[in-house]
């Protein structure tokens, strides 16, 4: 692996305390990631009125949106389950791997003039903006939480480190998913054109609307072959405590995750090779 | 030292693969000043392009032994929705340098005035040479890659970058790729030339100026 070299003679020297070029290779990294994410947000909110809060209050207003869809609907199909904390938790989670792989789809080439800088890889590019849309989501989440435990409209969360657990493992759903979604893209118009359909067709697939407990056990046998259900089954878990019997194993999300990465690192790295920046 | 040893770059056109770069070996020493003599796409970018690391060679290796800077060309690295100072906040950010040591230097030398906080996109090729020559100035590498964007300038700026690199930074390394064998005399003090993808070296800066022209009238063979 090639290692990255640091530009400026003293920072050179900074470098040099630490032993290892991977971890000053991981220190530049963080450096370009952090880079890309602030130039994201300029040129994506820009300045302007409210700038960046949109970053938050987007999936904020749709959570809110489809909260009071469902509550009109009386989505939770005569169970006792608050229908607040149902679509928040639900849709909240949809949000966060929809988003993440939505805005990594084609995002490499927007980008290619900030690849002439050597240490701007286009994995850089694509976590850069995961980095992001995980932010979003997840102050997303916590504000509504917040807001809607102070108003009485749900019990804070039963147990906050399982609920936690399910929302990390989502991120990690989320960024290896885009990875693999972004990097693909970039080799075939076809990813571009398919993935949005597919992202719609997925939604009443991903267990946002619906608790796997409600369906018949070979509808559940099949559904929990899709790794998102265990997030989703183990946020609510968090959530809603004795109030629910989740179906999650959360071995088995690591496995689907882990295997998922690693398919989009491959397909990343990849494209490094086709990469000419403009 | 920048080492380039049988570095090759292949490109996959509609026509078939096309070879751009084909085995070539090069050695730059610290504050050597070398000038890439070569007619229109015979593949100047590409290989300043492949030092910067920017791409990837099809083969062969390239080894790094200073810090280098992106190739500073009318087009990349800067992105063009944002403002010239936001670009350089950007890539000070990058490459770890100071933006407030910077701003004031990259202000004065690129002379954009009220366009600095305008979009990069709006610019002028002139400012954007400008931009990109400050900009790398002030982030300081060991080894500079210029494509062509001194070219452009007047008599004015290219007085400035010659006070910049030959009298400031007379330890620093230039490659500076041209058409023009004039740019390359007035900054250089070593120059290749590239014909048909394959790098030619020449004992003297004369010998290789004679044989561009030879080479641009149609009067030597290419290899």
């Amino acid at each position: 692996m090639q290692t990255r070299l640091h530009p400026t003679p003293a920072a050179e020297g900074l470098g040099s305390e630490f032993s290892g070029s991977l971890l000053r290779s991981a220190l530049i990294q963080l450096r370009v990631i952090h880079a890309l994410v602030l130039r994201e947000v300029i040129t994506r909110y820009g300045r302007h009125n409210i700038g960046f809060a949109w970053l938050f209050l987007e999936p904020m207003l749709f959570t809110c949106g489809i909260a009071t869809l469902w509550t009109m609907a009386k989505m939770t199909h005569g169970s006792s389950l608050p229908i607040v904390a149902f679509a928040l938790t639900g849709y909240s989670s949809i949000l966060l791997w929809r988003n993440c792989s939505n805005r990594c789809v084609k995002a490499i080439e927007p980008n290619l003039c900030l690849m002439f800088h050597r240490n701007v890889t286009a994995l850089d590019v694509l976590l850069g903006r995961v980095v992001l849309e995980v932010i979003g989501a997840s102050v997303s989440l916590t504000v509504l939480s917040l807001v809607f435990i102070s108003l009485g409209w749900m019990a804070p969360p039963s147990n906050i480190l399982i609920a936690l657990q399910g929302w990390v493992m989502l991120a990690w759903f989320a960024l290896s998913l885009s990875l693999l979604i972004g990097a693909l893209s970039e080799r075939s118009e076809l990813v571009d054109r398919v993935w949005h359909i597919f992202t719609y067709l997925l939604f009443p697939l991903s267990g946002a609307a619906f608790l796997v407990e409600w369906l018949p056990s070979a509808a559940q046998k099949a559904l929990l072959w899709l790794p998102m259900f265990h997030g989703v089954e183990m946020l609510r878990s968090g959530f809603f405590g004795g109030l629910i019997h989740p179906h999650y194993d959360a071995g088995y999300f690591a496995v689907a995750n882990l295997s998922l990465m690693f398919l989009g690192l491959a397909a990343t790295r990849q494209i490094r090779q086709h990469v000419q920046p403009e | 030292m920048i080492v380039l040893r049988d570095v090759s770059k292949i490109y996959n056109t509609r026509l078939g693969p096309k070879t751009v770069l084909d085995r070539v070996n090069l050695t730059i020493r610290p504050g050597q000043k070398l000038g890439v003599l070569g007619c229109n796409g015979a593949g100047k970018s590409t290989l300043i392009r492949m030092m910067s690391g920017a791409e990837q060679p099809s083969s062969g290796k390239i080894h790094r032994g200073m810090s280098i800077s992106w190739p500073l060309a009318f087009t990349g690295g800067f992105q063009g929705s944002l403002t010239g100072a936001d670009n350089l906040r950007f890539i000070c950010r990058v490459y770890g340098a100071d933006y407030a040591r910077a701003l004031p230097f990259v202000e004065s030398f690129s002379e954009l005035g009220h366009y600095f906080r305008e979009p990069f996109k709006t610019y002028s090729s002139g400012m954007r040479a400008r931009l990109a020559f400050a900009v790398s100035m002030a982030v300081d590498f060991d080894c500079f890659l210029i494509d062509e964007i001194i070219a452009v300038g007047d008599a004015r700026f290219t007085q400035k970058c010659h006070d910049e690199l030959l009298v400031k930074r007379g330890d620093r390394s230039i490659i500076l790729v041209s058409h023009q064998p004039s740019t390359i005399r007035s900054l250089c003090d070593t120059a290749v030339l590239l014909v048909g993808g394959r790098l030619l070296s020449f004992d003297s800066m004369d010998g290789a100026f004679e044989f561009y022209d030879r080479l641009m009238t149609g009067g030597a063979s290419p290899l």
